[in-house]
């Protein structure tokens, strides 16, 4: 009986204290920069597409929710004809991220993307592409890969050693 | 002439003051169980979330008014309202303030104690006529629990007519204008408290409706309008519970400086946070241990109580 009168007594005591709600809407939470939220893909400092169609992030997605076809220019580079995020299977887990060589996807702190209708919730190529370079300013992936492109051959980017001759190595 | 139309006011008055108050109470303990759990509860609709009420109450109008294949049709559509009927007719007792009230009957609370047995019906008809096996079993405990707390009820309640020497409400409110009775009957206090607890099967004693055992006891199988008079009848039960409490123990409307209706729903306000804080608290017992605690603790502490108090009223009395 006086344990029920104390409990009483606890509950009122929180009359006074601050309460937990962060009233959403017109209050936003705080994100933390690796907040793991909406995909996009970023372009290189140059403003070209970074992503290279190689598909790992396709591999690397759990609930298979990324399709894309990789095709080539003129100057053999690999750009993806078409890249479809379905957002209504995404769970925002961040693997394709992880798994991209280029850090060409990435994840962005925005939640907000609700739609009314499901279809909406599929974004395609020109919906992700967005205009800046993301969480890393300066890196280009032709730059320092070692791969041929047009104007570039193996080992003439900065940063890039010259191949080696993997004969020469023989004991 | 002018008489009849001020008891007409009086009648009319007072239900719709009532009823919009056990409106206005499902939306405050809403906030109020939100304020202790260090929530805000509903604030978005309207300031401070206040036409809530207008908006649960287009919901429920809007409701598909469902009653199961199997059930005992009559008894179901008559049962919530036997608990409407009954908690109304029992605040036609209630003095509220000089010349408020619609009655002054000689057998008050009595009348009082009549209703509130009769109250019980519409939960255990409610659960008979659903014809389902948590309705059933809300029902059930319904009436077991009724068993156990009317009794000791009615025996709480003695001390305060001995005292007053009357059943009429208006006459132990008229009995407490010098010393208010929670002081000589706190014992008593104590018990319609509880009882009062029981009563209106508010937590922790909401064994019939229960919902962490059983979906929501004898009331699961109801919805839209019917749903919402078993509701709204819950919260006249606090309102009325509350009032009495002041009438019986707290002195009604006697206070100094403030007018009398003032002091009464000031009190009656009190006593229904008191409700909501004690929902927000404590944990339901099993119902075993409400029939244990009504039958061995607060019986036998109701019966000595009312033998103490008529024989130090008798000793004064010489």
């Amino acid at each position: 009986m006086l344990s029920a009168l104390g409990s009483v007594w606890e509950v009122l005591k929180h009359t006074f204290r601050r309460r937990v709600t962060v009233q959403y809407p017109d209050e936003k939470p705080y994100l933390p920069p690796r907040f793991r939220g909406r995909i996009i893909l970023s372009r290189d400092p140059d403003g070209a597409e970074r992503c290279v169609a190689c598909y790992l992030c396709a591999v690397a997605c759990p609930v298979d929710c990324i399709a894309l076809q990789a095709t080539e220019d003129e100057h053999g580079r690999r750009y993806p004809e078409f890249f479809r995020i379905n957002f209504s299977r995404c769970i925002l887990c961040g693997w394709c991220e992880e798994a991209c060589p280029t850090y060409a996807i990435q994840l962005t702190p925005d939640f907000e993307f609700g739609e009314y209708e499901r279809q909406n919730l599929v974004y395609e190529k020109e919906d992700l592409l967005i205009s800046g370079t993301g969480k890393y300013p300066d890196y280009n992936f032709y730059r320092v890969a070692g791969l041929a492109v047009g104007g570039k051959d193996k080992g003439e980017a900065e940063n890039e050693e010259p191949p080696v001759d993997v004969r020469s190595l023989m004991p | 002439m002018s008489s009849v139309l001020l008891s007409l006011l009086n009648v009319f008055g007072i239900l719709i003051a009532v009823i919009a108050l056990a409106a206005g109470l499902t939306f405050a303990e809403r906030r109020l169980l939100a304020l202790w759990q260090d929530r805000y509860g509903p604030n978005r609709v309207g300031p401070f979330g206040l036409l809530q009420v207008v908006a649960d109450m287009i919901k429920l109008l809007t409701k598909e008014d469902w009653v199961p294949p199997l059930a005992d049709r009559p008894v179901f559509v008559v049962a919530p309202t036997v608990l409407i009927v009954t908690i109304l007719l029992s605040f036609a007792i209630v003095p509220v303030a000089p010349g408020i009230g619609v009655a002054d009957l000689n057998v008050g609370l009595l009348f009082f104690l009549a209703m509130s047995s009769m109250g019980v019906y519409s939960l255990v008809l409610g659960g008979w006529s659903s014809n389902s096996k948590y309705s059933l079993l809300g029902g059930l405990r319904a009436a077991a629990q009724m068993f156990s707390y009317e009794v000791f009820m009615g025996l709480s309640l003695l001390g305060v007519v001995l005292l007053a020497g009357s059943f009429s409400l208006l006459d132990i409110v008229v009995a407490q204008t010098g010393l208010w009775y929670c002081v000589p009957q706190v014992i008593g206090l104590a018990i319609f408290v509880i009882a009062g607890l029981a009563e209106t099967h508010r937590l922790p004693f909401d064994l019939p409706e229960a919902d962490g055992e059983l979906v929501a006891g004898y009331h699961s199988e109801y919805s839209g309008m019917k749903f919402a008079m078993f509701y709204v009848g819950e919260y006249l039960g606090i309102i009325l519970i509350s009032a009495l409490i002041v009438t019986f123990f707290f002195g009604g409307w006697n206070g100094p400086f403030l007018p009398p209706i003032v002091w009464f729903l000031l009190k009656t306000f009190l006593f229904i946070g008191g409700f909501i804080l004690v929902r927000a608290s404590l944990p339901r017992p099993r119902y075993d241990q409400l029939m244990a605690l009504g039958w061995k603790v607060l019986f036998p502490l109701a019966l000595l109580n009312l033998i103490a108090t008529g024989g130090i009223t008798l000793a004064l009395a010489r």
